[in-house]
């Protein structure tokens, strides 16, 4: 009965969350004039309706559930990874050269090279906060934010100046045998959507991570580090190893947020096409509260709002789109603390009938 | 008509009961003690009454009516005021600030008018004989003073009803002594005083009736004067304590731990080990004597390996330590379970093996290994009594006495030569104490090195082969403890005898 | 668990109400309607997407084409935005602004051979064929760039102009050639200071960059700083308005940003050239799968000269410019590009 009305809140809090920030919205959307009705009409028939619509919103999750992966992971050691934007654009600038430059290989080296760059560009984004950290004290929160500009104007002159093709802002292409094979080559509904093979890889990794949060003997010792740091140290837990470790599988695991874009979309890197996934990641994160699984489902809610602010726009300004989706995520901060409060309520009701019966 | 009454008090927190069918009375004007072992429940009752905890059923009458007491302030505005085992005050904010703070007097421009806050203040302080200089600030005064200002803070809300939670463990016996006078006082001026404790030594001089808890029930009311502490005793624990387990001769004399003229600093930066010298032999017990703050802390942190040391050498078996860092392969009972012993969002079972978690009987390569880790917290669990018996609970939702145990339990099943034990029993009741002394006595008996640190002096004299006694950062004096007496003792640890030549 | 039913209830009947009300509208026969989507930069640029804009609107007015335009964010955003768009039965002709939409659009316009597409300042590549439902509207930029660089240069007292770019990219990269190259050729003395605001579509939205970038420039003796850079360019406004320096705006006509401060605009039809467009796509002569080119002989680049800002360029330097202008008309002068 307890686990049943838990799973109830658990999707009825979302939902009571849209549908009171709808309601908010729906003043904003009537103040210019618009029917409220016919906007949300559109946000949900475009979203939900049909594949291809379910299939864009895929495509927007894949990339937020490796950043937030890559900020839950941090998270739990104790550490605020803010640098999850400039370690996907270095992965996924790696994973574009990787792909072009060594075209020759086969798909079958080319695949995994290609991924493993994609992690290791991260990955070295992650753990040079991590070893300033972990030997300095420096603060990751400030370091992080410096990785970040400091792998947006290097990826900008690389692909300004160094690797690029003329006249755009993109790098050229990567060879075929590196793409990841689209979902609408397999489901031909889905045709048109850009979701791609890497949102299984992407569920893949939380799978893993989840596993290696609490199954494993290193899991447990992250999460030792991140609750209580003394006590860690107390256990003989390497706290720096593994705050440098845990940075540095944030970093790769933002890293690889590149291969939706680059190896299973444009086939090429482009300058700004992460669309602040990386900074989205820390909201995916924090809603999920860390845990990989949810991180899975934020992603694909998250997914819903972007695509769906996108479809509306053609109804409302850009402006009053994003609106709605902060209004969104702020309802259902709100929301969840409320259910929290309520759950607490019910327990203590169900005791006073037991203990009166 | 009773000050306080209580009816079928129930409070769950996940599975376990904390209070079951509580019903409780005290009377207007009386020092009523509530009794029991740790996790009996005592706390959380109180907390329900001053409105921390709201209760998943029953019925709370103040004075004879009945009343609602959701929060704190609730409990405020009936008379009923709190004082905590850990004080909350703010320590660069002076007394009158601190106690004004949450009910701030204003004039009609909103602001502060602290001299008249002062002035009430110097006037209660004066009626109660509670001695307390308005202007002083918090992060001077000591303990025994803070704790007189937290009953200060009440007294200001007008309380009439006063809970204090454990006020004892944390002072000295002269503090204890004006306590139990500012008690008194506040009695014969009609103040109806709650007062948890499971020091029964205390509750015989002080109480006027006695409630006694077991497993979150109640098992008795007892008028003080027509009980004894053995009858109290029984009924805390439901049964008669044991004799302690004796010690065996042990002659073996191979030294575990080897210290060598070892300096250490302190947080602040200053020497807070100075040049100690210690060896601790296999199968003997060594107590280190002293006010708490000389130097006992720090020195136990060199040993574990958790801070580093400047000058000399320590050995743990045949192996050296490296003056840095490094974690150390011994038993250690931290002085603060709750900042070193345990993670308290930790499950029981993964406080369980907290600093075992890489021995290969707990893993498989990288993998945890579940059923082996839960057989053998299981087997812990039941030897130790923790409770409740459950291995997914959080160690955040046991209680203190229990959270010890679970540490004891811990460090005492490892396998090592060398246990460092630092105020082991700090706040235990005498069940679980009983059972961490035996627990220790067994240890040596079977050959284990033990270091124990300790304020308690009884508790130093009771368990030591040799007791070695710190002033200032330095072993002034190790003595054997057959051949010596708490008085002398005592003239080593406040400085009043130095060094012998 | 009651409020979960409920809830459950209103969302579901909620998310009917929407289905029914979508086959409603869909059912109702409509007229053609046009689709735009901008660029990064987006609506109120007071440049090129606000040109791109005006077109749209004169359209309704003038034909009484109803329109649709999405701003979308980088990314995958602009194709699936272009799609949408496409996939609106109305909707016959549309619009990508920007030569960021190339890929995208030659994409689209191959799943939608049924439908008429237009993209501004598409990267035009003679080895890539057009599809034949898709127009290239390219301008000479460093045509009119070359006329106010020659401007500039006539009217500068220090001998030092400035040039403000927004992203580093060939196409802007041709205002700049164009202007250095004008600037010289009327005055070989004069030096011309190059700043850039980035090198991301962000670098077209960053006014406290553009301000920044011109005290600098203004401050390093520039009296003249033409801008190519979006919204950015209006930090170069409130820079010359604060130190009484002169500016020279971009796309439109920008002299209401900074009434005399404003030297002249380099101005490119944008507007014209979508409005021309729908006209064509509505008289049923439009011809996809090749580029239309506006320059300065088609008037499809110039700079203003009007009764604005008429009292700060004397009669001889007008008279020069004009002179230049007809020399590149005829092709006496080559303007670079790069």
């Amino acid at each position: 009965m307890q686990t049943l009305t838990k799973l109830g809140y658990n999707i009825a809090g979302p939902v009571l969350a849209l549908i009171i920030s709808f309601a908010i919205g729906g003043i904003f959307i009537a103040i210019i004039g618009k029917d409220p009705l016919a906007v949300y009409s559109q946000f949900f028939s475009d979203t939900l309706g049909n594949a291809y619509g379910i299939g864009q919103v895929l495509f927007k999750a894949t990339p937020l559930i490796f950043t937030g992966l890559a900020s839950a992971i941090c998270f739990r050691a104790g550490l605020f990874n803010i640098g999850a934007e400039g370690q996907l654009i270095i992965g996924a600038f790696c994973i574009a050269f990787v792909g072009n430059v060594f075209g020759i290989l086969p798909a079958i080296f080319l695949l995994p090279l290609c991924i493993l760059a994609g992690f290791i560009g991260g990955a070295c984004w992650g753990i040079i906060p991590g070893l300033l950290k972990a030997t300095f004290g420096a603060h990751e929160v400030i370091n992080t934010i410096m990785m970040n500009f400091i792998a947006a104007a290097l990826v900008n002159y690389f692909v300004s100046n160094v690797f690029f093709v003329p006249a755009t802002v993109h790098t050229p292409d990567i060879v075929p045998a590196a793409h990841l094979s689209r979902l609408d080559f397999f489901f031909e509904s889905f045709h048109g959507a850009p979701v791609n093979l890497s949102l299984f890889i992407a569920i893949g990794a939380a799978l893993l991570l989840h596993v290696y949060l609490w199954k494993t003997s290193l899991g447990y010792e992250l999460r030792a580090t991140g609750l209580n740091l003394n006590a860690a140290r107390y256990a003989g837990i390497h706290v720096e190893r593994h705050m440098i470790g845990t940075l540095t599988l944030g970093g790769g695991l933002a890293g690889l947020a590149g291969m939706n874009f680059v190896m299973g979309y444009k086939h090429y890197f482009e300058l700004g096409f992460s669309e602040g996934a990386g900074f989205i990641g820390i909201a995916v994160a924090l809603l999920a509260r860390n845990n990989p699984i949810g991180i899975v489902l934020t992603s694909i809610f998250f997914g819903i709002l972007q695509y769906g602010s996108l479809t509306i726009n053609t109804i409302v300004p850009k402006e009053l789109a994003n609106i709605l989706q902060a209004i969104v995520i702020l309802c259902i901060i709100v929301l969840s603390k409320v259910i929290d409060r309520h759950m607490v309520r019910l327990q203590k009701q169900s005791v006073a009938a037991e203990v009166h019966a | 008509m009773y000050a306080v009454e209580m009816q079928h008090i129930t409070k769950r927190f996940g599975h376990f009961t904390a209070n079951h069918q509580v019903d409780f009375q005290v009377h207007e004007g009386e020092i009523h003690a509530l009794i029991g072992e740790n996790g009996a429940g005592k706390s959380t009752l109180m907390r329900i009454l001053y409105g921390f905890y709201t209760p998943d059923a029953g019925q709370i009458y103040i004075n004879g009516r009945e009343v609602k007491i959701q929060k704190p302030s609730d409990a405020i505005t009936l008379g009923v005021g709190m004082v905590h085992q850990h004080f909350m005050l703010i320590p660069p904010l002076t007394v009158t600030e601190n106690i004004i703070l949450g009910k701030e007097e204003t004039n009609r421009l909103g602001i502060l008018n602290l001299p008249l806050a002062a002035k009430q203040l110097t006037e209660l302080s004066q009626t109660y004989r509670l001695h307390i200089d308005p202007s002083a600030k918090i992060e001077q005064v000591s303990i025994g003073f803070q704790q007189r200002i937290e009953i200060l803070k009440i007294l200001y809300r007008n309380a009439q009803i006063i809970i204090l939670d454990e006020p004892t463990p944390i002072l000295t016996p002269q503090e204890i002594d004006d306590l139990f006078k500012v008690l008194l006082q506040l009695k014969s001026e009609g103040k109806t005083i709650i007062l948890i404790t499971h020091k029964l030594s205390e509750v015989m001089t002080i109480s006027n009736r006695i409630t006694i808890m077991r497993h979150g029930k109640i098992v008795g009311t007892r008028e003080t004067k027509s009980t004894t502490q053995t009858e109290l005793a029984r009924l805390m624990i439901g049964e008669e304590i044991g004799p302690p387990i004796s010690k065996r001769p042990f002659i073996a004399h191979k030294d575990i731990l080897i210290m060598e003229q070892v300096s250490a600093k302190g947080d602040r930066g200053v020497l807070a080990v100075r040049n100690v010298s210690l060896n601790v032999k296999e199968g003997e017990i060594i107590g280190i004597a002293g006010v708490e703050g000389n130097g006992q802390s720090e020195l136990v942190q060199v040993i574990a390996g958790l801070r580093p040391f400047q000058v000399g050498e320590i050995s743990i078996g045949s192996h050296s330590l490296s003056p840095t860092h490094g974690h150390q392969a011994l038993a250690h009972i931290p002085e603060d379970r709750l900042r070193f012993g345990l993670i308290l969002d930790f499950t029981l079972q993964e406080n369980l093996i907290l600093g075992r978690q890489q021995e290969l009987r707990f893993r498989h390569y990288y993998f945890l290994q579940d059923s082996e880790t839960r057989s053998y917290s299981s087997e812990l669990i039941h030897s130790f009594d923790i409770r409740p018996e459950e291995l997914s609970l959080p160690a955040r939702n046991f209680s203190g006495g229990n959270q010890q145990k679970i540490v004891v339990a811990r460090e005492l099943s490892k396998n090592v030569p060398l246990i460092v034990a630092s105020q082991p029993t700090r706040g235990l009741d005498i069940r679980a104490i009983d059972f961490i002394h035996n627990s220790l006595i067994s240890e040596r008996n079977k050959g284990k090195a033990i270091l124990l640190v300790s304020s308690d002096l009884g508790e130093i004299l009771k368990l030591s082969d040799r007791i070695a006694v710190m002033y200032e950062g330095e072993i002034t004096k190790v003595f054997l403890t057959a051949d010596t007496d708490e008085r002398e003792i005592g003239m080593y640890m406040t400085g009043a005898k130095k060094k012998s030549a | 668990m009651r409020l979960f039913t409920l809830l459950l209830t209103i969302t579901l009947i909620l998310f009917l109400v929407g289905c029914a009300r979508k086959a409603d509208q869909q059912e109702q026969p409509t007229k053609m309607k046009v689709g735009l989507v901008f660029d990064v930069g987006g609506r109120g640029d007071k440049s090129f997407n606000d040109a791109a804009y005006r077109g749209l609107e004169k359209a309704k007015k003038e034909l009484g084409m109803d329109f649709e335009y999405i701003e979308p964010g980088p990314g995958a955003d602009r194709e699936a935005a272009l799609r949408q768009l496409a996939n609106h039965k109305d909707i016959a002709l549309i619009f990508g602004i920007g030569f960021i939409f190339t890929d995208d659009i030659t994409t689209i316009a191959r799943e939608f051979p049924s439908k008429k597409f237009a993209c501004v300042d598409y990267t035009y590549d003679s080895t890539r064929p057009l599809p034949p439902n898709l127009v290239a509207l390219l301008f000479r930029e460093e045509e009119g760039s070359f006329l106010v660089g020659t401007l500039a240069a006539l009217l500068t007292k220090t001998n030092v102009i400035g040039f403000i770019g927004g992203m580093q990219s060939p196409l802007i990269k041709k205002f700049e050639a164009g202007y250095i190259a004008g600037a010289r050729y009327a005055n070989p003395k004069c030096e011309v200071l190059v700043g850039y605001a980035g090198t991301t579509g962000e670098a077209f939205k960053n006014p406290g960059k553009g301000k920044e970038l011109a005290l600098g420039q203004y401050t390093r003796g520039a009296d003249i700083i033409y801008h190519a850079s979006g919204v950015t360019g209006l930090g170069v406004f409130e820079a010359a308005r604060e130190l009484k320096k002169l500016a020279i705006g971009v796309d439109s006509d920008q002299y209401h940003e900074a009434p005399g401060n404003i030297l002249t605009s380099m101005t490119k039809i944008v507007d014209t050239a979508v409005f021309q467009s729908i006209k064509a796509a509505k008289e049923s002569t439009f011809v996809g799968g090749r580029a239309m080119i506006f320059d300065l002989k088609s008037n499809g680049v110039d700079y203003v000269y009007d009764q604005n800002n008429k009292s700060l360029i004397p009669d001889d330097v007008h008279t020069k410019v004009e002179e230049t202008r007809r020399k590149i008309v005829s092709g006496e002068i080559t303007v670079p590009y790069q």
